[in-house]
């Protein structure tokens, strides 16, 4: 078997999946530490001086790079594999097993990864499309902190970032698990241990992102 | 439990062959006893339809203990109906009620067509197995069949695997028509063995290929086959395929007969 029927195989194009998504795991465990740093209630200090250093760094700014290509294959490869696997049963069954058989979440992986989609565009565009901007045509970063009240003071965008966290949430615990067995370590010793650490994964990331619009919009975080 | 009989509606898959459309049909049974099996119930319905000068349902089945592997039906939107771990035939008519109405479908996948009303072509599978689910075995005297020390853990492993019956449950259940369980069942029960050791490098990757060519899906752990299997078979088994399949792609030859 060459490289490319290697990854392009039903086994090899899960791997591409579970690869990408255990980066954009790693990914988000930087991004919660760092944002998190505005609990400090110092008026965003150490928040800014945390943004910063992700701002500048040579090394963080070519990960960047990566993190986007690494995001575009995953979004690729999973609409592909949606696709694809629609097309095998050409006719449907009168009756379904419903959750009989699996949990919906694990069957919605590719409508619960098009609602983070779109809520990354938002995202984006609130955040890392001005300050990225600005740093590179005008007068250096742009205050995120006073750029996060000044968003998150709208309660239609927090009930909007509430629900890409809830999305993100069920997204992870299908996507947890599902990128370790998909590596094989889904075995007797393992798959209880990643299951439960996937949904504490699931349940306290998504959680502290969302504390985040609401602190802001209840006036918590000063 | 108490004997009972019942009056049952069934709305059956009827289909004349591979390139007909095909459609549901209502049928009326009376007199059902509770002590029966499923294909028993059939067996009276198609009585019923010979005497009235109709054509009786075609459906598969063989042994009606459950291990060949040749009943399948989709009963009320599961494989085999709603029992854990039984197949077609061993699902008994104490599960209903008068008066209930049942659906029953063939297996739906592309990989599986329709031969017949209830009856699929599942001969995919054969050539599965022939791309990669075998061994090497010298002609000549037998070997003692005690002279190969084998950890006790992974015969028994091994055996729960081979405990497959290749019915089609596992595609029949899965949202995405994946044959990924009994792939992977097929590649455990010969690798968790030394006497599946000499093609190891090359059977996942063999069967994998073939799987996708058979226009399977592909697994994306959801689990609904496990849910679902007459035999248990363990997702523990799709997660060894996937190591199997890792391990003959970075460190086999890279050459095989691909």
């Amino acid at each position: 078997m060459n490289w490319k029927q290697a990854f392009t195989s039903s086994i090899g194009k899960k791997l591409v999946m579970s690869l990408t998504g255990i980066f954009l795991i790693t990914f988000l465990i930087v991004h919660c530490y760092i944002n998190a740093q505005i609990f400090w209630m110092d008026g965003g200090v150490k928040f800014t001086e945390a943004g910063h250093f992700m701002a500048t760094n040579p090394v963080i700014r070519f990960v960047e790079i990566g993190l986007f290509v690494l995001l575009f294959l995953h979004i690729i490869q999973g609409l592909m594999l949606w696709s694809q696997n629609k097309s095998k049963r050409n006719t449907r069954y009168a009756v379904s097993a419903g959750n009989h058989t699996s949990k919906w979440y694990s069957r919605s992986m590719g409508l619960l990864g098009t609602l983070i989609l779109l809520f990354l565009c938002m995202h984006l565009y609130h955040f890392w499309i001005p300050n990225r901007y600005q740093q590179t045509f005008g007068s250096g970063e742009i205050d995120l902190f006073g750029k996060m009240q000044a968003v998150f003071s709208n309660p239609a965008v927090v009930v909007v970032y509430v629900l890409g966290c809830i999305a993100l949430g069920y997204h992870l615990v299908h996507g947890f698990y599902s990128a370790f067995q998909t590596l094989g370590l889904g075995t007797h010793r393992y798959k209880k241990m990643i299951r439960n650490i996937g949904i504490a994964f699931s349940i306290i990331v998504p959680l502290i992102f969302a504390l985040m619009p609401i602190g802001f919009m209840a006036n918590l975080i000063h | 439990m108490e004997h009972y009989s019942m009056n049952l509606t069934l709305k059956v898959w009827k289909q004349k062959n591979k390139n007909d459309k095909g459609g549901f049909e209502t049928y009326q049974v009376k007199g059902i006893s509770s002590e029966m099996s499923f294909l028993e119930m059939f067996d009276v319905l198609n009585e019923q339809l010979i005497a009235e000068g109709k054509e009786p349902i075609a459906f598969d089945h063989d042994c009606r203990e459950g291990i060949c592997g040749m009943c399948s039906m989709y009963i009320n939107g599961r494989a085999h109906g709603p029992w854990h771990q039984t197949t077609t035939c061993q699902l008994h008519m104490r599960e209903y009620k008068d008066g209930d109405t049942i659906v029953v479908e063939p297996w739906r996948a592309n990989a599986f067509p329709v031969i017949k009303d209830l009856v699929v072509d599942r001969q995919s599978f054969d050539r599965i197995i022939q791309a990669g689910g075998y061994i090497s075995v010298n002609t000549g005297n037998a070997v003692d069949a005690n002279a190969l020390p084998i950890e006790k853990q992974k015969a028994d492993e091994s055996f729960a695997a081979a405990a497959c019956i290749g019915c089609g449950a596992c595609v029949a259940a899965c949202p995405n028509a994946s044959a990924m369980l009994f792939v992977s069942a097929k590649v455990s029960h010969l690798a968790l063995l030394p006497q599946g050791d000499p093609e190891r490098k090359t059977r996942a990757t063999n069967m994998i290929q073939q799987m996708d060519k058979e226009g399977f899906g592909n697994c994306t752990n959801i689990g609904a086959c496990e849910a679902e299997c007459p035999k248990g078979i363990s997702l523990e088994n799709i997660a060894r395929l996937n190591r199997e399949y890792i391990g003959s792609v970075f460190s086999g030859s890279g050459t095989g007969n691909l």
